[in-house]
């Protein structure tokens, strides 16, 4: 590697998180500590209906077993202190104004906040042109959506998910939790317990869904650990491509973030769902950042659905995410692609799961992992072909690229095969960047940059082509920050 | 109490007993069998929970009730030419139940050494950690005697080093610990055949074995190990090999026969330069698991390692497989595959495999693949168009896939006559 290469990589290496200021608003916090009381204090502050605080409560029992039996996960290629779960704040809200009327009753420091972040709340505001539906979660609660009204035209049902317990108990009552359990897993259950708010998506039958939803979250305050749930529905027929972004704060204690994400495809429905992962990685030394420990799971219920997850995780001191697949109707179809970017101290353990039970099931994995400086990155994968799905196919790719001597690459894939009649193929490569490749391009009269550039580039190709055209702007803004803005 | 915990508790019994007629309990072997007692005592038989064998359940051998070979087993010249693979004009050391038959070895075996266990080697109990490996542990408590093989260094060893392993449990079900222990001296060459066989009728019988390698520097190597017995017994083998600078070795694991099968198979490249080769071929027919879990452990610069196992499964038979790429974060420029192809032929078959990579250094070479499919059905086709019958052309592309192993194993005799041998037990053994 010649000596630019060599500071090219270094520069990358130093590049500093830009999303690590702190707004200044008032705030509601509960105080510090996870007890039954908190657990209810969140449920009245939300004015939620009996039945979810029997819900929300019986997650809390079913998390003190596991932390009294000492489950908390521990296989994932991660080493992190022990979580003190008393020390941390499960609730943090803007201090409530009236009641909002319209957006621009939303706090202005909060809106300077999301338009720094590069989210304009308000509706005139177009990002290049495209509608995009936003709904702000900022700490634990939602603060805005918009263009809620002309979705509802259409009868799609887009807002906090607190917002759609009080107008549509049913469907959060049919639907929630039916994908995840609360007793799912060690982080399921806390987030089951204390979760806050997060963004819920109803399309009806038939109906494609005209504009990208899209979520914006963002964690604010200080020692407190969001936990926002998603629920997104498709019924038959219907589409719609949700994004996500995440940004928080730049803090010397780490934070956590447990999220649970689920989603439901009914017969022939389609939920494509991307996510700009950025939260603060923490610094050089791996002092600070989040703890991104999230469940996300869809479930390909109907007939010919299909659920595709695409991630470009390029924050979070650790990462440990695994969307999923149940591919429980005939046909139905899985996808998952993957970039993950590990820097510094940053460490990931991250994958999917295609659960193929259904006929004819179709499953796609891409994942391409970049580990730089003295990141540890590792794909954990598991590809279970049940006995009845007949014709089942899964393709993956695992391909990791290190940058420097000191990062790791990890591959661990689980694939389970009890039908002869299904076809699994995996195929893993790890190795720096090509010097044959390299020279080939150079020899072709390109600059080593811009050989590097576009290298890079064709490793994640893949996966960013996959992402809808206004969130892949910001995330090859994301790359860019740490790969190919440092390179190109 | 679980039939896990009643296996335990008879085999520490059986642990014990060992113990109290311990009359070879002098050195160097005492050390190693109190150190296997110790462990196993605390550790116990593993079970599904245990990552390492989260699926493979001990069924088959905790439903054995199981008793020390005792006595000699009535194994003579003719029932091992019967058995044993015909390797042709080669050295030959044959082990009953595990205890080398001295009236049994053959020559040649030109400069190389067939030596008792009590004669003493540095290799022997220091590659496999008896206190990471449970069933090391039993076989290190159990240890009667087994054999070393030491090639001096600078031979070329003209013939393959034939072992032969016979197994019998006439009455009541046993366990045999045969142990191996293979000196390859700097810049010598060789080829050693384990090959396992038992003799047919009487109970199910258990091989537990531990072979350690240790080739040298520019040394050769060259192990082929054949599973071969009756279809009810169980065949556990842990074979940790150490190769040192410029040292080349292959090994060549092939699983016909037994009801279930655990092989760990750890390579440690140690020394700068060093080629390492795993091959492995399993044939599941009937109700047989067979679990390959493998280690390439890259601990310094240059090494290259290649890993081929292939299944092939019909019936209602498992196959596990786990294969494990680490390389260290000093070993940099590493070229390391590996690659796990699985065929399976019925539809009560079930295929674990979990190929896995670990890298901590950044200027390396490493991939791995894993495929599960059926037989081609273009290919079906593609013969059948051509006047070949559907039950014929399985046959021939199934060989086919199995040909990849079988005609890299050493020595020509070999490789034929376990393609024999392949295609006899499939064509009783699975349904087509």
């Amino acid at each position: 590697m010649t000596q630019s290469t060599q500071t090219e990589i270094e520069l990358l290496a130093e590049k500093e998180y830009e999303y690590g200021f702190v707004t200044d608003v008032e705030q509601e916090r509960i105080p510090k500590g996870l007890s039954e009381e908190t657990v209810r204090l969140i449920s009245a502050k939300k004015e939620e209906p009996e039945w979810l605080l029997e819900w929300r409560l019986k997650a809390y029992r079913r998390f003190l077993q596991m932390l009294a039996e000492e489950n908390e996960p521990t296989w994932a290629n991660v080493t992190f202190p022990k979580i003190d779960y008393q020390d941390m704040y499960y609730y943090a809200a803007p201090k409530p104004r009236d009641e909002l009327e319209s957006l621009d009753d939303v706090d202005p420091e909060i809106r300077a906040t999301y338009d720094k972040l590069g989210i304009p709340l308000a509706e005139q505001e177009r990002l290049a042109g495209v509608k995009i539906a936003v709904d702000a979660v900022f700490d634990s609660v939602s603060v805005a959506t918009t263009y809620k009204a002309e979705l509802e035209k259409q009868g799609i049902i887009f807002g906090s998910f607190s917002e759609a317990v009080k107008q549509h108990p049913e469907l959060i009552r049919k639907y929630l939790g039916s994908v995840v359990p609360y007793s799912d897993n060690f982080y399921a259950a806390l987030n089951s317990a204390v979760f806050s708010d997060g963004s819920f998506a109803y399309v009806p039958k038939g109906v494609r869904c005209p504009m990208e939803l899209s979520t914006y979250f963002r964690i604010n305050a200080q020692e407190t650990g969001q936990f926002e749930r998603t629920l997104i529905i498709a019924e038959e027929g219907a589409y719609v491509s949700y994004l996500e972004g995440c940004t928080a704060p730049m803090r010397d204690e780490n934070q956590l973030h447990a999220a649970v994400v689920e989603l439901v495809a009914l017969d022939d429905a389609e939920i494509k769902y991307s996510t700009v992962q950025n939260w603060y990685p923490g610094d050089k030394d791996g002092k600070g950042g989040i703890y991104n420990f999230v469940t996300k799971r869809g479930a390909c219920r109907g007939r010919r659905s299909k659920i595709s997850w695409t991630q470009v995780e390029t924050g979070s001191a650790i990462t440990w995410k695994y969307p999923s697949c149940i591919l429980q109707g005939d046909d139905s179809v899985g996808e998952f692609y993957s970039v993950a970017l590990t820097n510094n101290m940053q460490q990931a353990d991250t994958g999917t799961k295609m659960i193929h039970i259904g006929k004819n099931t179709k499953s796609t994995i891409i994942s391409k992992g970049i580990s730089a400086g003295r990141g540890q990155q590792s794909y954990r994968g598991l590809v279970r072909i049940g006995p009845k799905a007949h014709g089942a196919r899964n393709y993956s790719q695992c391909d990791s690229l290190l940058l420097g001597d000191q990062c790791g690459a990890h591959t661990f894939p689980y694939l389970e095969v009890k039908n002869a009649s299904s076809t699994v193929e995996h195929e893993a490569t790890t190795s720096k960047i090509g010097e044959d490749q390299l020279f080939y391009c150079m020899q072709r009269g390109l600059s080593e940059e811009d050989a590097i550039s576009m290298i890079v580039n064709g490793f994640c190709r893949e996966v960013l082509r996959e992402l809808p055209m206004e969130f892949a702007v910001e995330a090859q803004k994301l790359l860019g920050i740490s790969l190919e803005g440092a390179v190109g | 109490m679980t039939s896990l915990d009643a296996t335990n508790e008879r085999l520490r019994a059986l642990c014990d007993a060992a113990e109290i007629s311990g009359a070879r309990d002098e050195a160097p072997l005492g050390a190693l069998r109190s150190a296997g007692r110790e462990a196993f005592r605390t550790t116990g038989l593993p079970h599904t929970k245990l990552e390492e064998w989260r699926y493979t359940h001990l069924a088959p051998l905790s439903n054995l009730t199981l008793e020390l070979p005792i006595a000699e087993a009535p194994v003579d010249r003719a029932l091992v030419e019967a058995l044993a693979t015909p390797v042709f004009a080669c050295g030959l050391a044959v082990f009953a139940n595990g205890r080398p038959r001295n009236e049994l070895f053959g020559l040649p075996t030109g400069d190389v050494e067939l030596l008792p266990l009590s004669a003493g080697s540095p290799v022997l109990g220091s590659l496999v950690d008896v206190k990471l490996h449970p069933f090391a542990a039993l076989n290190a408590a159990l240890l009667d005697d087994g054999v070393i093989v030491r090639i001096p260094a600078g031979a070329q060893v003209e013939h393959p080093i034939h072992l032969v392993f016979v197994s019998s449990s006439p009455q009541a079900s046993l366990i045999s610990s045969p142990r191996v222990v293979i000196e390859a001296g700097a810049g010598s060459h060789a080829i050693v055949v384990q090959d396992h066989v038992s003799v047919a009728g009487g109970r199910p019988h258990v091989t537990n074995a531990v072979t350690e390698v240790r080739v040298g520097e520019n040394a050769h190597l060259e192990l082929a190990v054949l599973q071969r017995e009756d279809d009810s017994d169980i065949h556990i083998a842990n074979l940790a090999v150490h190769l040192e600078r410029d040292s080349r070795f292959a090994s060549h694991v092939v699983t016909l026969g037994g009801r279930l099968i655990r092989n760990d198979l750890t390579a440690v490249l140690a020394g700068a330069g060093a080629d390492c080769t795993m091959h492995g071929l399993y044939v599941g027919t009937g109700e047989r698991l067979i679990d390959n879990h493998t280690l390439v452990d890259h601990a310094v610069p240059n090494g290259t390692s290649r890993e081929l196992y292939k299944g092939i499964l019909a019936d209602d038979s498992r196959g596990v497989f786990r294969g494990r790429v680490v390389v260290r974060p000093d070993a940099q420029k590493t070229d390391a595959s590996q690659q796990n192809p699985n065929l399976l032929l019925s539809d009560g078959t079930e295929i674990d495999t979990k190929p896995q990579l670990e890298i901590y250094a950044d200027d390396v070479k490493c991939s791995h693949g894993s495929a599960i499919g059926r037989i081609d059905e273009e290919a079906l086709f593609y013969l059948r168009a051509r006047g070949i019958g559907a039950r014929e052309a399985r046959a021939l592309l199934t060989r086919g896939f199995a040909a990849e192993i079988l005609a890299a194993l050493p020595g020509q005799p070999l490789g034929e006559a376990l393609t024999a041998d392949f295609v006899a037990r499939f064509a009783t053994g699975a349904e087509q």
